[in-house]
């Protein structure tokens, strides 16, 4: 049976970076960029063309919090509850969000549309709260705006 | 306070003829408040109108709360009108914004005045920010007017030993929080021998309150390709990564472009400025896990691996990257250098007190008035800070505590607002100033539950390897609940206490070792919060 196509993929990346080993993270955020996760069955490919071990690369996928194992909604909110945001406010709004969507900071919307993560820091605190949508900041984040921001996102 | 770099700071670029030029930030937050739909409101009505304007996209000056701050060049000085959303553009252009004029535009309601006045800023000491949020980040041309390349210069003319004798004269301190100093770093990587050694940049700013590294990293890029490059010719280095986080997007884009563009002028290369020395850099992306910040998780984290922390000895600058020497240095010490070396040691020592010499950063953040980006001599109280240049809380309510360095800092009560920014009076006090964010709360904060925030944060972002850490900031969590519920709160306090202690003696790293900071300053500082009427526990049926 011949590979997977995500496995070619990966492959391909690593193969752009020199097969470095010190180059996992990079290649990861790259699997992840085009495929939208890190599937299961790149793990191997990749520890094989790093000549690193599974456990290894398994390893570094699930230490770090931005890789995914399964692909997220359609869009990510991402909404920032460390302290500076906090001092902002910024729970009520999780909150808010989480009764929007319907489930709790961390998940995806039944429907599939909106993943809702929390995320610690994104370097705006004294413009907070904060808050991203696939990868556009927002800041001085009102129940209003964040309203938009779900209506946006389809929810 | 005037030194002569100050003076050709305030120049900038000469102004093209007859063209009008209009400064809007691209740095993250000023995006993030809608500085791109600004600009381009900007850009569409000079098009529609016909009139000639240059919109130059700067870093941020740091004056966070006017941000997007929008600038009007008129006769070499700059006139600002801050806060510019995307909602209230169209007001400042019906105010004659492209007709340049003045006399109606200072009646608008948004106008500053010129900005170098405006007293947040005029009361500033910008040495490693003098650039930041003036000039187009990625003009090597405006960077070399106001001083750029000059640190290079003078560095390429003194030996290696003789660079960092001027940096260890400075009194420069690591600026991530250890707050080792710089040149004995530098030293040691200096006088150990090695095929290969390396210069990595700490540009995992993960504290929460922070933004500094950021700022700078956008706003002057070149800042720091020239403090890496100058570490790099005093300790033998011809390699160097600067490690930035995942969430700093915007930082990497500049850093990537402006070291194409260094590298294109011959200052990063095999031949860095003429020298026929090597030096070149790498960016390299972190993966969101806090604990990289800490630098030996840090230098797993660039080899590839999972950011485990490492026992030291051996000292990453006799073993860091890769097994070679490596200077670890934060983005601010690395920034530091180029205003070292081009205006000495010595000018740079005259700032501060005690061991704390120089300048810091600092960073006013979370509930405050005028949030922002204050680079000021050490010694400013902790109340300066917050009341006089902060303005208080953006709520309006009375402050409750504030959180100095980060998430593994302490949290100040008002009582303790005449601590002077410095290393050794903050140690005093049980507080640290880390990297110098500053968090402002205000009394609708619930203490316990920041201390509970504290564990659980800990627990979130623990590496792993250590015990006290990893285990003792899950059992934290665990019995500060039963705290707030009231459940036989004096025991739980003992435990907290005696979990608090085992960590702050017994982990391997600041995460683990710090995480009593704000813990114990909330339960010292605000004993009312922990003292909770006994709910009965949802009994698990």
């Amino acid at each position: 049976m011949a590979p997977p196509e995500t496995e070619k993929t990966a492959r391909a990346i690593a193969a752009e970076f020199g097969n470095r080993p010190d180059a996992l993270l990079e290649i990861l955020h790259r699997v992840q960029a085009e495929i939208g996760y890190v599937p299961e069955e790149t793990v191997p490919a990749l520890a094989d063309a790093l000549n690193l071990s599974r456990a290894e690369v398994h390893g570094v996928v699930t230490f770090y919090h931005d890789f995914r194992r399964a692909p997220a909604g359609g869009h990510v909110l991402k909404m920032c509850r460390a302290e500076a945001c906090q001092a902002m406010g910024c729970e009520a709004l999780v909150k808010r969000a989480e009764s929007r969507l319907g489930v709790a900071c961390g998940s995806t919307s039944a429907d599939g549309r909106v993943t809702l993560e929390p995320i610690y820091c994104l370097g705006l605190c004294a413009t907070g709260p904060s808050a991203m949508l696939d990868g556009r900041l927002v800041g001085r984040l009102t129940p209003a705006k964040l309203d938009a921001l779900l209506k946006e996102a389809g929810a | 306070m005037t030194i002569p770099f100050f003076s050709k700071a305030k120049r900038g670029e000469e102004q093209p003829h007859g063209k009008l030029r209009i400064f809007v930030p691209k740095d993250a937050a000023a995006v993030a408040c809608g500085a791109d739909a600004v600009a381009a409101a900007i850009a569409r009505s000079a098009s529609q109108t016909g009139v000639p304007v240059e919109i130059v996209r700067t870093g941020s000056r740091g004056l966070l709360w006017l941000e997007p701050l929008v600038e009007l060049e008129m006769g070499g000085i700059r006139h600002g009108f801050g806060p510019i959303e995307p909602e209230t553009v169209g007001n400042l252009l019906n105010a004659g914004l492209l007709r340049g004029d003045l006399k109606a535009l200072s009646a608008h309601p948004q106008s500053l005045g010129p900005v170098d006045k405006i007293d947040y800023l005029a009361r500033q000491t910008r040495l490693t920010f003098a650039r930041c949020g003036v000039i187009d980040p990625l003009s090597l041309d405006a960077y070399r007017a106001l001083g750029g390349y000059k640190g290079l210069e003078k560095a390429l003319s003194l030996t290696p030993a003789g660079v960092i004798e001027e940096v260890s004269k400075s009194g420069l301190r690591g600026r991530g929080g250890a707050g080792f100093p710089t040149g004995i770093k530098w030293k040691t990587v200096h006088d150990t021998s090695a095929e290969q050694k390396y210069i990595v940049c700490n540009a995992d700013e993960g504290d929460s309150g922070t933004f500094a590294d950021r700022m700078l990293m956008e706003g002057d890029p070149f800042v720091l390709i020239e403090g890496m490059t100058i570490a790099g010719l005093a300790v033998g280095a011809t390699k160097g990564f600067i490690y930035v986080r995942s969430e700093y997007s915007h930082a990497i884009v500049a850093l990537n472009a402006a070291i194409g563009i260094a590298r294109k002028a011959g200052l990063l290369g095999i031949d860095v400025a003429g020298s026929r020395k090597v030096f070149d850099i790498e960016v390299r992306t972190g993966a969101g896990a806090y604990v990289c910040g800490e630098e030996t998780a840090l230098l797993d984290s660039l080899e590839g691996k999972r950011g485990i922390v490492r026992a030291k000895p051996p000292l990453p600058a006799h073993k860091g990257l890769f097994g070679r020497p490596t200077v670890i240095n934060n983005v601010l010490s690395l920034g530091a250098v180029p205003f070292i070396m081009a205006e000495g040691a010595k000018t740079y020592f005259d700032f501060g007190l005690g061991r704390s010499r120089g300048t810091m950063p600092i960073q006013l953040a979370g509930n405050i008035k005028r949030g922002g980006l204050f680079e000021t001599a050490f010694g400013v109280t902790l109340g300066q800070l917050v009341d006089d240049i902060g303005g208080g809380t953006a709520s309006g309510r009375p402050v409750k505590a504030v959180q100095v360095g980060g998430p593994l800092g302490a949290y100040f009560p008002r009582a303790l607002f005449d601590t002077p920014f410095d290393y050794e009076a903050f140690a005093a006090r049980d507080g640290l100033i880390g990297h110098a964010g500053v968090v402002v709360f205000d009394d609708t904060a619930d203490m316990a539950k920041q201390a509970r925030f504290a564990f659980e944060f800990c627990a979130i972002e623990s590496c792993g390897k250590c015990t006290p850490c990893r285990i003792g900031s899950t059992r934290g969590v665990e019995t500060v609940d039963k705290i707030m519920a009231g459940d036989a709160s004096e025991d739980n306090l003992a435990v907290v206490k005696d979990l608090c202690n085992t960590m702050k003696f017994g982990s391997l790293c600041a995460l683990g070792g710090f995480t009593p900071y704000p813990v114990m300053s909330a339960l010292t500082h605000f004993p009312e919060d922990f003292r909770r009427p006994t709910q009965r526990l949802q009994a698990a049926e």
